[in-house]
C-alpha cells in the first residue's frame, strides 16, 4: 500500500532522560524513524526532554522541542503545532504512556491528532494486565495463574490458593519497576505496597511464579495489510525469573527444535495479529524445557530495548521500517535496506552467534542489592558476534570494562564452595564468573544446572571455556592451541596470564605466526544474497570480507556501554565525530559494541566494527584498514584508556597527544603544567601510601577531597573532615599503591563552573560557561547546570575565558576539552582539567548552535577554526536560560543512598529552557520526573552544619505557605525563630515518626542533609530512601533546595501577615 | 580425524569428520535455515547433494524421535561450522555425529561455511567430494570435474511398492517422488485416506484407487528427469483435484505445457517470501529447490501464476484455469520452517469437497 498522503505533519515523541529500564537504543529508534518519516516528505515535529541525544539535533527533525514529557507540555506543543498525526511508539515506555494520557484528557480529540501505527486500544490491550488475559484467554493462549490486584488484602487472598512464590508485576511501570518474586509473606507486603505505589493506575499482577522455564524472545513486524515476520528470536541464558533486560541473552535461540521454534513463532505472530499491532512487538515467552507447554509472560507493543538489540544482531532497522509501516507502507513494497535488492518482507538468517550481557551500575554503587531479579537494575549492555557460541560471550565478557576478560574473577579464588553455590543459585550481576569458578573447581554442569536452571547446554559451553584453560597452560606459544583458544573467543589477556608475559607479547607472536582474526559482514541473508552494508565483526576463519578501499581513513573509539558517568552523550559525540571525518573527505570508520546506540547503526558511518574496545580487538582492525590515525578523545573515557596502548603498538593518536592527555591527568604533571601556567588550583598533592596521604591532609588542612588517579564519574571520590575518616576511607575504598596513587585535595566550598572549549592549538573557541546549582562537592554530573552563568562577575567570567585559554593553548589540546571551576572567596581555581569530549557537549552544542563535536573533529584533522569562521574567546551568551538537571534511578535500586556527594549517581539528563531562571528550573524540574507541588508541607533533618542555613529556607517555605515539619533539634530551632513548625518523632520512637510521616505522604518535600562522619548517618539513609520509595523529592544540597524554594516563590504569591505597627519599629 | 572438503573450482577445505568415515561425491549446496537440521538432513529432496548449513552451531539440540521426514535419509554429507557434541533437549535421543555414523553418512566440520556460501552463491551450485586428509587434492579436483552426477534420484527414494496410510476422510493418492514426511502428517490431520503410490506408477492405476485427489510431492533433482511422470500427470489433470508441491509443482508445470530451467544455487531455507497475488499478502515459507519454472513459458499454458517469490520475481504457485488443481513451489507442510501456509492443505480438501459436490450432482 502506498504511504498516506491525507497526513502532512507527524509528531513524534522521545522517551525523556536516561534511566534504568530505558537507555540510548530509544535514542537510536527515535532518531531512525525521525529520518524515516522525513525520507517520506512528512514534516516531523519531535518533543524530548534529553538533550544528550542525536534525536534533538535540529537536523533529525523540521521542529525540535527540547522539553518536559508532560501533559502540560505536551499539549501547549499540540496547541502550537497542530500536527495531524502522533507517533507514541517509538519513545519506550514514556512515549507510550503519554500518549495514553493525551489521548485520556481529550488532547488528542480536541485537536484532531490521530494516533499513527499501533492503535491505542491495543497498546491498552498489550499493557494492561487485565485485558491482556482476557484476550490471551480468548486466542487460547497459555498465561501463568494470575489476579489484578489493587489492594494487599487482594495479594493475600490470591497467594491463599495459589501458594509462594509469586511473581508482582505493577502495571504500566518501566522495566518491571517496583516489582519482584515473593518467597514470603514479608516479601509479599514490602513488594505489594511498592508495586502499588509505582503503578500509575495503583494496579499489579500477582502471578505463578515460573521462574526457571527457558525464556524466549520473539521481535515481531506486522503492516497493516497483515503481513507479519519474526525480526529475530532470542534466548535468555539466564532463565525465566531475572529480568530479560538483566539477562544475558543469545541471538538466536540455540536449543530450541524447529518445532518449538516455530510454535512460538506462531503464538507470537497470533498474537501481534489480533492486538492489530502495526509496527515493532516484542513477545516474550517461557517455554517449559520438559515438554511442549510455554506461557506468554508480556507482550510489548512498541520498539524496545530488544528490538534495538535484535536490529544490531540482525542488520535489520526495525525502528526505521515501523516507522515507515506506521504511515502505511508495506513490508512487502519496502526494501531491505541491508542488501539494498531483496525485501523487507523477510526473516533475516544469522551465521553467527550474538551475545549480550547486560553492564550493572555496581562498581559505583557498592552497596546496592545485586541480586537479580524481575525488576531491571542494569543501566546498559554490550554485544558481541562470533562464529562460535564461546567466542561470542568472551567477546561480550572483555567488551564490559569492568575490568573482566574471562569467565574468572580474581578475587573468587578465596571463596568457599558454600558460596559459590549461592552466588549461583540466586542470579547476581556476577554470576556469569561464579560459573566459571565452579566448573574450575570441577563442579559438574548437571550440578550447577540443578542450583542455577540454566540450559546443560549452555554449561557445556563454559565448561569448553574453562576446559580449555589447561591446554593454553600446558602448551604456551604453542600456534594450534593458540589458534583454538582464538576461537573460543579468548583474549591475549588471558593467554598472557597463562603463559606468565604481558598482553603485547601474546599479540606479537600471534601477528607472526598468522593467527589474527578476518572481519565478516553482517547481512540479514546469512550471505545468500550480495549486500553493501559494511558492517562486520572478527572472527578467527579462512575469508576477509572487510575490503580496504584505499581512501583516507580514521577509526573513531565509541565509548562502550552505557554505564554511570558514561551515558549517551559520548554517544551524540562520536557520531558527531564520524559525520565531521565524512564531511571533510575521509572514510569514517567506527569501533563499539553497544548495540542501544545510534553510532552502532551501520548507515553511520563508512565502516561499522561491531568489536570489543579493547586493545587487540581494535589493533587488529587499524592492522587491517592502517588508518592516518585513531580518535580517541570522543568515546569517554573507555577510548581515552586505549590510547597509551594505541601509541605502545604504533599507532597516531589524532588531536590532543598522549603526553598531554597524561599531562591533564597525571596529578603531578598538571600541577606543575599549572603552575608554569600561573593558573592557581586547590592545594593539593598525589599519595602513594596511607602515611603520605595522611601527611598531605595535615599540611593542607582538613576537610580533603580524595579520590583515585584516573576515574570516570568520581568513582571511590569522597570529602572527609577528619583524620579518622581519611583512614576508613583509605582502608575500605580505595587500595593504593604506587601503580594506583590517591589525590588528596583542598576542599574548597563555592561556587562549581564548568566549560567547555575547543582549540586548534591557536584558537580556544568557548561556546559556553555553565554555572552549577549545588556548590562545588556534588559531582558536576549530579549537579542542576545553569546556562547563562547567572551569578558571575564579569571579572570572574573574564578570569575564567583567561584560564581556559591558557589552559588549552598550555596543555596543547587540539579538539575538544572540558574544565572544572571552583570559585572560592571570589577566586576562581581550576578543579580539574578533561582533554576530551564531556557530558555537557550536546547540551552546549544545542543551546549555542556550535557544533561542538563537529569542529572539534574537523580540527583535529588539520582545518583551523578561523577557517571554520570561529574566533578565539567566549561565543556571545544566548537569550534565555538553560538549565540541565539529572535524572537519578533511585526507585530501581534498592540500598543505595541517594545522598549527592562527589561519586556520581544520576543516570541521565533532561533540559528546561525559558526566559528565567525559575520557569527553566520549573520545565527542567519536572522533565527529570519531579512533582512540584505548591502546597504542603515540607520535612527537614539537617545537619549542625548546615543549621543557619536551613533556617532560612524554612523560613522562605513558610512564607509561600507550606507547613513545616522537622525533628526534634531543628524543630527547636526553627521554633526559635518564630516561625512555627510541628515536631516529629525520630525513627523508631512511640507514635507516628519520619517514616511514618513519609508513608503516609504527609511532606511534599523532604531536605535532609548528611549528618558529619557516616556511621550516624543511618537514620539518614531510611529517611532518604522512604522517600525514594514514595516518590517524594529528598534534597539533600541545600543548593537544591533553595533552586527549588525559588521556582515555588516564582509561582505562589507571598502569604505574609501586614507587620504590626510598634511606634519603636518606625523610629528606629 | 582430518577431512578434506574439496570443490570442482579447486577450493579446499580442511576441517574435521564426524559421522560416517567414508568419502562421498555430490552437488554441494547451502540452506540459511537456523533451525530444523534433523528435518533438512531427512528430507529426500536433497538426495545425492552435500548440504552446507550457513547456521554455524548444529546439532545443539541433538537428534530425536519424531522429526523426521523420511525414515532413511538420503542426502550424501553435510558441512558445518561446528557440529555440537553435547546436544540439549528433552527430546533428545542422540548427538548429531551418533546418528550420522547410525545412517553411514559423513560430515565435516571446522569449514569457514560463510566461505563456502560465497562460492556457492558466486558460481552457482557445484560438485564437491569429501575425502580423507591424505587424499590429494589436484586428483580429487580433476575427478569432479570429469564427474556426471546420476540422475536418477527420483527413484532412489521413491517407494518401491503402494501403501496405504488410512482415514475416512477423502481418499487422496500420494505420488511419491520423494516425499517428507510432512505431507503425509498434513493430510493425515485432516483425514484423509491416503494412498501412497511409487514414481511411476501410471495413472490408469492410480485412478484404480478411485482418488478423491491426487497429491504431487516434493522430490529431489531436475523435474526433466523423470518424463514419466510428466505424462502421467499429463493424464490426470482434469480428472480429480490435484495438489502438488516442490518437484510436483514443477512436473504440474511441464505436464501442462510449461517449462523449467536450473537455478544458480536454489532456494534453500525458512525465510523465503511469497507473495499471494490473489490476497497481496506475503507468506514467509520454507524451501528447497534447485529448479524453478519459467515465468515466460506459463504464457502459452492453460495455467496462471498464483504466487512469486518476493525476491527475484520466480514462479512459486501456479493454478489450472479451468481445471481444480494448484501447486506451489514452496513447502506449505513446513517442517522444518514456517507454518504461514498450511492453510493450502485446507484449500485442497475444499477443492475435494466441492469436487465431489458436483459429481453427485453430474450422477
Amino acid at each position: 500500500m502506498p504511504k498516506r498522503t491525507d497526513i502532512k505533519s507527524i509528531l513524534v515523541i522521545g522517551s525523556g532522560p536516561i534511566v534504568i529500564g530505558q537507555a540510548a537504543e530509544f535514542d537510536y529508534a527515535g532518531t531512525q524513524a525521525c529520518l524515516a518519516l522525513k525520507e517520506e516528505g512528512y514534516r516531523v515535529i519531535l518533543v524530548n526532554s534529553n538533550p544528550a541525544t542525536i534525536m534533538t539535533d535540529t537536523e533529525i527533525a523540521d521542529a525540535v522541542y527540547i522539553e518536559p514529557i508532560t501533559l502540560e507540555f505536551v499539549r501547549r506543543i499540540i496547541q502550537k503545532e497542530r500536527p495531524d498525526a502522533i507517533l507514541p511508539t517509538l519513545g519506550g515506555q514514556t512515549g507510550l504512556n503519554m500518549a495514553v494520557e493525551l489521548a485520556g484528557a481529550g488532547v488528542l480529540d480536541e485537536y484532531n491528532v490521530e494516533v499513527l501505527g499501533t492503535k491505542l486500544s491495543a497498546i491498552e490491550q498489550a499493557e494492561d494486565r487485565d485485558l491482556f488475559r482476557t484476550l490471551m484467554n480468548d486466542l487460547n493462549e497459555p498465561v501463568p495463574d494470575s489476579e489484578i490486584i489493587h489492594t494487599l488484602e487482594e495479594a493475600y487472598s490470591f497467594v491463599e490458593q495459589i501458594g509462594y512464590p509469586v511473581i508482582v508485576r505493577p502495571a504500566y511501570t518501566l522495566g518491571g519497576t517496583g516489582g519482584g518474586i515473593c518467597d514470603n509473606e514479608e516479601e509479599l507486603i514490602e513488594t505489594v505496597t511498592n508495586g502499588l505505589k509505582q503503578s500509575p493506575v495503583t494496579q499489579c499482577l500477582l502471578e505463578k511464579s515460573i521462574a526457571g522455564l527457558k525464556e524466549i524472545e520473539y521481535e515481531v513486524m506486522r503492516d497493516s495489510n497483515d503481513n507479519a515476520i519474526v525480526v529475530c528470536n532470542m534466548e535468555n541464558i539466564d532463565p525465566v525469573g531475572v529480568h530479560t533486560g538483566d539477562s544475558i541473552v543469545v541471538a538466536p535461540s540455540q536449543t530450541l527444535t524447529d518445532r518449538e521454534y516455530q510454535m512460538l513463532r506462531n503464538t507470537s505472530l497470533k498474537i501481534i495479529r489480533a492486538l492489530g499491532i502495526e509496527g515493532g512487538c516484542n513477545v516474550q515467552l517461557a517455554l517449559d524445557p520438559y515438554s511442549f507447554q510455554y506461557y506468554i509472560i508480556e507482550v510489548n507493543p512498541r520498539v524496545s530495548r530488544s528490538s534495538a538489540l535484535a536490529s544490531k544482531a540482525t542488520g535489520y532497522p526495525i525502528a526505521k521500517l515501523a516507522a515507515k509501516i506506521a504511515v502505511g507502507l508495506t513490508l512487502d513494497e519496502m526494501l531491505n535496506p541491508v542488501t539494498g535488492k531483496t525485501y523487507a518482507c523477510f526473516e533475516p538468517a544469522l551465521d553467527y552467534i550474538v551475545s549480550k550481557i547486560p553492564r550493572w551500575p555496581f562498581d559505583k554503587f557498592e552497596h546496592a542489592n545485586r541480586t537479580l531479579g524481575t525488576q531491571m537494575k542494569a543501566t546498559g549492555e554490550v554485544m558481541a558476534i562470533g562464529r562460535t557460541f564461546e567466542e561470542s560471550i568472551l567477546k561480550a565478557v572483555r567488551s564490559l570494562e569492568s575490568g573482566v576478560y574471562h569467565l574468572s574473577l580474581d578475587e573468587l579464588a578465596d571463596k568457599d564452595d558454600a558460596f559459590l553455590e549461592k552466588r549461583i543459585r540466586k542470579a547476581g550481576d556476577e554470576r556469569l564468573f561464579y560459573l566459571g569458578e565452579a566448573l574450575r573447581r570441577g563442579v559438574t554442569i548437571e550440578t550447577i544446572h540443578d542450583w542455577s536452571q540454566i540450559d546443560l547446554f549452555f554449561l557445556k559451553k563454559f565448561e569448553n571455556i574453562v576446559k580449555y584453560e589447561k591446554e593454553v597452560e600446558n602448551n604456551p606459544f604453542d600456534k594450534e592451541t593458540a589458534k583454538k583458544a582464538k576461537q573460543l573467543g579468548f583474549a591475549d589477556k588471558t593467554l598472557a596470564k597463562s603463559w606468565g608475559v604481558v598482553e603485547k607479547e601474546v599479540y606479537d607472536w600471534r601477528k607472526e605466526n598468522g593467527i589474527v582474526p578476518v572481519f565478516k559482514t553482517v547481512d540479514t541473508c546469512a550471505a545468500e544474497f550480495e549486500s553493501e552494508t559494511p558492517y562486520y565483526y572478527g572472527t578467527y576463519e579462512d575469508e576477509n570480507e572487510s575490503i580496504v578501499t584505499g581512501r583516507k581513513s580514521v577509526v573513531v573509539l565509541g565509548s562502550g556501554p552505557i554505564r554511570i558517568g558514561q551515558g549517551v552523550e559520548f554517544d551524540y559525540a562520536t557520531v558527531h565525530s564520524v559525520w565531521a571525518l565524512k564531511e571533510a573527505g575521509y572514510e569514517a570508520i567506527i569501533v563499539n559494541n553497544n548495540p542501544e546506540t545510534v553510532s552502532t547503526d551501520f548507515s553511520i558511518s563508512d565502516k561499522l566494527y561491531f568489536e570489543p574496545l579493547t586493545i587487540e580487538d581494535v589493533m587488529h582492525i587499524i592492522d587491517l584498514e592502517k588508518p592516518e590515525g585513531v580518535i580517541v578523545q570522543f568515546g569517554g573515557q573507555t577510548a581515552i584508556n586505549l590510547a597509551d596502548k594505541l601509541v605502545e603498538h604504533g599507532v597516531k593518536i589524532l588531536g590532543t597527544s598522549l603526553e598531554d592527555v597524561d599531562r591533564a591527568e597525571n596529578r603531578d604533571k598538571f600541577e606543575q603544567a599549572l603552575q608554569e601556567l600561573n593558573v592557581p588550583q586547590p592545594l593539593g598533592r598525589t599519595a602513594f601510601s596511607v602515611e603520605t596521604a595522611v601527611d598531605i591532609a595535615n599540611s593542607i588542612g582538613y576537610p580533603v577531597l580524595v579520590r583515585p588517579s584516573y576515574v570516570l564519574g568520581g568513582r571511590a571520590m569522597e570529602i572527609v573532615y577528619k583524620e579518622a575518616e581519611l583512614l576508613q576511607y583509605m582502608k575500605n575504598a580505595v587500595k593504593v599503591n604506587p601503580e594506583h596513587p590517591v589525590l588528596v585535595d583542598r576542599y574548597l566550598t563555592g561556587k562549581e563552573i564548568e566549560v567547555d572549549a575547543i582549540s586548534d592549538g591557536t584558537d580556544v573557541v568557548i561556546p559556553g560557561i555553565m554555572e552549577h546549582i549545588e556548590r562545588a562537592g556534588v559531582h558536576s554530573g549530579d549537579s542542576i547546570a545553569v546556562y547563562p552563568p547567572q551569578k558571575l562577575t564579569d571579572d570572574q567570567k573574564a578570569k575564567i575565558i583567561e584560564y581556559t585559554t591558557k589552559l588549552a593553548k598550555g596543555l596543547n589540546i587540539i579538539g575538544l576539552l572540558n574544565i572544572q571551576y571552583v570559585i572560592s572567596k571570589g577566586e576562581v581555581f581550576v578543579i580539574e582539567v578533561n582533554p576530551r569530549s564531556s557530558r555537557t557537549v550536546p547540551f552546549l552544542s544545542k543551546i549555542t548552535n556550535v557544533p561542538m563535536a563537529n569542529i572539534a573533529t574537523k580540527a583535529i584533522m588539520g582545518q583551523s577554526l578561523k577557517e571554520m569562521g570561529y574566533e578565539s574567546g567566549l561565543i556571545p551568551e544566548k537569550k534565555g536560560v538553560y538549565v540541565k538537571v539529572p535524572v537519578f534511578s533511585f526507585a530501581k535500586l534498592r540500598r543505595v543512598d541517594t545522598t549527592l556527594g562527589p561519586e556520581m549517581k544520576s543516570t541521565g539528563e533532561v533540559m528546561g529552557k525559558d526566559s528565567t531562571v525559575e520557569k527553566a528550573l520549573y520545565k527542567g524540574l519536572v522533565a527529570s520526573g519531579m512533582k512540584i507541588p505548591t502546597k504542603g508541607a515540607v520535612l527537614l533533618t539537617v545537619a549542625d552544619k548546615d543549621k543557619d542555613e536551613a533556617l532560612v529556607i524554612a523560613k522562605r517555605f513558610h512564607n509561600i505557605g507550606f507547613q513545616l515539619l522537622a525533628t526534634y533539634g531543628t524543630a527547636n530551632l526553627i521554633r526559635e525563630t518564630g516561625v512555627p513548625v510541628q515536631t516529629v518523632a525520630k525513627i523508631g520512637a512511640k507514635g507516628p515518626d519520619m517514616l511514618d510521616v513519609i508513608r503516609g505522604g504527609e511532606a511534599q518535600f523532604i531536605i535532609n542533609t548528611l549528618t558529619k562522619g557516616k556511621q550516624p548517618a543511618r537514620d539518614g539513609f531510611r529517611i532518604r530512601r522512604e522517600s525514594v520509595e514514595n516518590g517524594i523529592p529528598c534534597l539533600t544540597s541545600l543548593d537544591t533546595a533553595t533552586a527549588i524554594l525559588e521556582v515555588l516563590e516564582s509561582m505562589i504569591f507571598n502569604a505574609e501577615a501586614m507587620p504590626k505597627p510598634a511606634l519603636e519599629a518606625i523610629y528606629s | 580425524m582430518k577431512k578434506q572438503l574439496i570443490l570442482e573450482d579447486g577450493t579446499v577445505f580442511v576441517g574435521k569428520g564426524f559421522g560416517s568415515a567414508k568419502d562421498v561425491t555430490g552437488e554441494v549446496v547451502f540452506t540459511t535455515g537456523m533451525t530444523g537440521y534433523q528435518e533438512t538432513l531427512s528430507d529426500p529432496s536433497y538426495c545425492g547433494q552435500i548440504i552446507t548449513f550457513t547456521y554455524p552451531l548444529i546439532g545443539n539440540y541433538g537428534i530425536n524421535r519424531d522429526d523426521f521426514e523420511t525414515i532413511q535419509p538420503a542426502v550424501k554429507a553435510l558441512v558445518v561450522k561446528e557440529a555440537a557434541d553435547f546436544p540439549s533437549n528433552f527430546r533428545s535421543e542422540f548427538s548429531i555425529d551418533e546418528y550420522l555414523k547410525m545412517k553411514d553418512i559423513p560430515a565435516i566440520s571446522g569449514v569457514d561455511t560463510r566461505k563456502l556460501t560465497r562460492i556457492i552463491r558466486q558460481h552457482g551450485a557445484l560438485k564437491g567430494a569429501i575425502v580423507s586428509a591424505d587424499v590429494n587434492p589436484e586428483d580429487v579436483i580433476h575427478r569432479l570435474q570429469a564427474t556426471v552426477l546420476p540422475n536418477d534420484q527420483v527413484a532412489q527414494v521413491s517407494t518401491k511398492s503402494a501403501y496405504p496410510s488410512p482415514g475416512r476422510g477423502f481418499r487422496v493418492v500420494l505420488i511419491d517422488f520423494g516425499m517428507k514426511h510432512g505431507i503425509l502428517r498434513e493430510l493425515n490431520n485432516r483425514n484423509c485416506d491416503v494412498v501412497v503410490v511409487p514414481h511411476d506408477t501410471t495413472a490408469e492405476e492410480i485412478m484404480q484407487f478411485k482418488p478423491d485427489g491426487i497429491m504431487l510431492t516434493n522430490g529431489p533433482g531436475n523435474p526433466k528427469d523423470v518424463p514419466y511422470a510428466i505424462e502421467t500427470i499429463k493424464e490426470l489433470i482434469g480428472q480429480v483435484p490435484l495438489f502438488g508441491i516442490c518437484l510436483g509443482h514443477q512436473l504440474f508445470a511441464l505436464a501442462s505445457g510449461a517449462d523449467t530451467f536450473k537455478l544458480k544455487f536454489g532456494h534453500r531455507g525458512s525465510n523465503h517470501p511469497v507473495k499471494d497475488l490473489e490476497t497481496g499478502r506475503t507468506a514467509i515459507t520454507s524451501q528447497n529447490h534447485g529448479f524453478s519454472v519459467s515465468e515466460e513459458s506459463i504464457a502459452n499454458t492453460d495455467l496462471k501464476i498464483t504466487h512469486v517469490a518476493l525476491n527475484d520475481g520466480t514462479v512459486e504457485g501456479l493454478a489450472h484455469k479451468t481445471y481444480p488443481a494448484f501447486t506451489v513451489q514452496y513447502h506449505p507442510e513446513a517442517s522444518p520452517g514456517p507454518e504461514d501456509d498450511n492453510i493450502l492443505f485446507d484449500r485442497f480438501i475444499d477443492l475435494m469437497k466441492k469436487n465431489a459436490a458436483k459429481e453427485t450432482q453430474h450422477a
